[in-house]
């Protein structure tokens, strides 16, 4: 899986949960400060992500996926 | 200490005959059932296959991810409050937030919620249960979202007492205003719990109709063939503002709550009393706080639902306090049973009777109990003046709740 893919099926995973705009979806935009995902749609996010992406994303990791970039880091190390 | 004047300026709601105020009215003038059949799938297997479902889905008003997050009983606060508080022209009022209160309750709270997410649970483990669950399906919900929405901050609350629940919060929105806590109040009830679940239950109670092939008359108050209430879904919010606060700002107002009565029955858990004796009382508390006499009670908005005993019972209740004056009307016959929306609902058909000098009709009364002994708006809306009426609710648990109110 590419690192567009991931992007791509994050922004996805956005627009269903949050109802986030997928052009607004890059790398550097933080979830809660720029794309406005409050914390319990976060954790939806997070569970829809480990689905797409068959990862196990750890409660304790999640604090430091601050960026969409991060979270595609993560997904795709443990790929 | 004299009580400060309390008036209605605004009313919002969303029902089976009608997704806002206006139309659920005419819909209610024209004598039409919301009644209709469950062609859910789930449905198939029930003993009750009729329901009063909303006329309007709540996604028609309310974007998809606020929808996500919230259960629909709450959808239908956000809904009813929206109306309410543009009727009221609050948006523009500059009101202080710390003087704006809500009370909004429901009978049973977030049900379908819970048990959505409880099949999701068995079905896929804890790790999928939605992070919104609990403010969807806690019971304070609807009060907080409306809270929430309106940034009310002089308190937030949501009584629960079953079919009384609506009432209820009016009563309560009453008091927060004559207590000198707020000067406005959103009140009022919702409910939305059309599943398997809810229904199996009070059809084992052997609590509702089951008039399956005949929807539209499976809701006849006072009725020798009624066999039990019908579930409807829905909300009611109004709109409870001191009256001075209302007249300073030139607000339009429809009406006066002259007062409100509430007891508890201390009798069975769900068996209503055979002379509504604790009904009486609400109906009497309610004039004596309202200051008004018996005789100027042209109209009463009763609670009858459409059950054998509970029916009879609040008739003799009238027939005590008020006397064999007043003209009934049960819009129950139309709307079906929106449990702790009823009251909510049943006060803003009352309030526009007061307005209008109309009563809107009791459909279904074809062939009268015997015990029927009062003046009923059967089958027609009647036209009269009607300088003040009251407005009953009764719930499971022993709660009766009359308000009383009367012309601005």
């Amino acid at each position: 899986m590419t690192r567009e893919e991931v992007i791509a099926g994050l922004a996805e995973i956005l627009e269903e949960v949050a109802g986030v705009d997928p052009a607004d979806v890059s790398e550097e935009k933080s979830f809660t400060e720029e794309l406005d995902v409050d914390s319990l749609s976060m954790v939806e996010v997070v569970v829809a992500a480990e689905e797409k992406f068959g990862v196990k994303i750890p409660d304790d990791e999640v604090q430091n996926l601050r960026t969409v970039g991060d979270a595609a880091d993560f997904v795709l190390k443990n790929l | 200490m004299s009580k400060p004047a309390v008036v209605v300026t605004g009313m919002g709601a969303t029902t089976p005959l009608g997704g806002d105020v206006a139309s659920t009215w005419d819909a209610m003038l024209a004598g039409h059932s919301g009644v209709s059949p469950l062609t859910q799938e789930w449905a198939a297997n029930l003993p009750v296959r009729i329901a009063a479902q909303l006329a309007v889905e709540p996604s028609e008003k309310l974007d998809r991810i606020k929808l996500r997050r919230m259960d629909r009983s709450e959808a239908c606060a956000l809904i009813a409050a929206a109306e309410a508080w543009a009727d009221a022209g609050l948006a523009e009022a500059g009101l202080d937030p710390e003087r704006l209160g809500v009370v909004v309750g429901s009978g049973i709270g977030g049900a379908t919620t819970l048990l959505a997410q409880d099949d999701i649970l068995e079905q896929s483990g804890p790790r999928k249960v939605s992070p919104h669950t609990v403010p969807m399906l806690m019971p304070n919900g609807p009060a907080a979202f409306v809270g929430l929405e309106y940034r009310a901050r002089a308190g937030v609350h949501a009584p629960t007492s079953a079919c009384a629940t609506g009432a209820e919060a009016i009563a309560w929105g009453l008091d927060m205003i004559r207590a000198g806590r707020a000067d406005v109040v959103l009140a009022g009830g919702v409910e939305a719990v059309i599943h398997p679940l809810p229904i199996a239950g009070f059809a084992s109670m052997r609590a509702m109709s089951t008039r399956n092939d005949e929807p539209k008359k499976a809701s006849r108050p006072w009725d020798k063939g009624r066999d039990g209430f019908v579930l409807g879904e829905g909300g009611g919010i109004i709109v409870l503002e001191r009256e001075d606060h209302a007249r300073a700002r030139g607000a339009r107002v429809y009406a006066r709550l002259a007062g409100a009565g509430m007891t508890s029955d201390g009798f069975d858990i769900v068996q209503p009393h055979p002379e509504a004796e604790g009904g009486a009382r609400a109906m009497l508390a309610a004039l004596r706080d309202g200051g008004i006499s018996p005789k100027d009670v042209m109209h009463v908005n009763a609670h009858a639902t459409s059950t054998p005993v509970g029916d009879m019972a609040e008739v003799v209740g009238v027939l005590r306090v008020i006397g064999d004056h007043p003209v009934l009307t049960a819009t129950k016959s139309m709307t079906g049973h929106l449990l702790g929306a009823a009251g909510a609902l049943e006060s803003i058909a009352t309030i526009l009777s007061i307005r209008d000098g109309v009563i809107p009709p009791t459909i279904n009364l074809d062939d009268p109990d015997d015990a029927l002994n009062l003046d009923v708006a059967a089958h027609k809306a009647r036209q009269m003046t009607i300088p003040a009426a009251l407005n009953n609710s009764f719930g499971f648990g022993g709660h009766n709740v009359a308000l009383l109110f009367i012309q601005a």
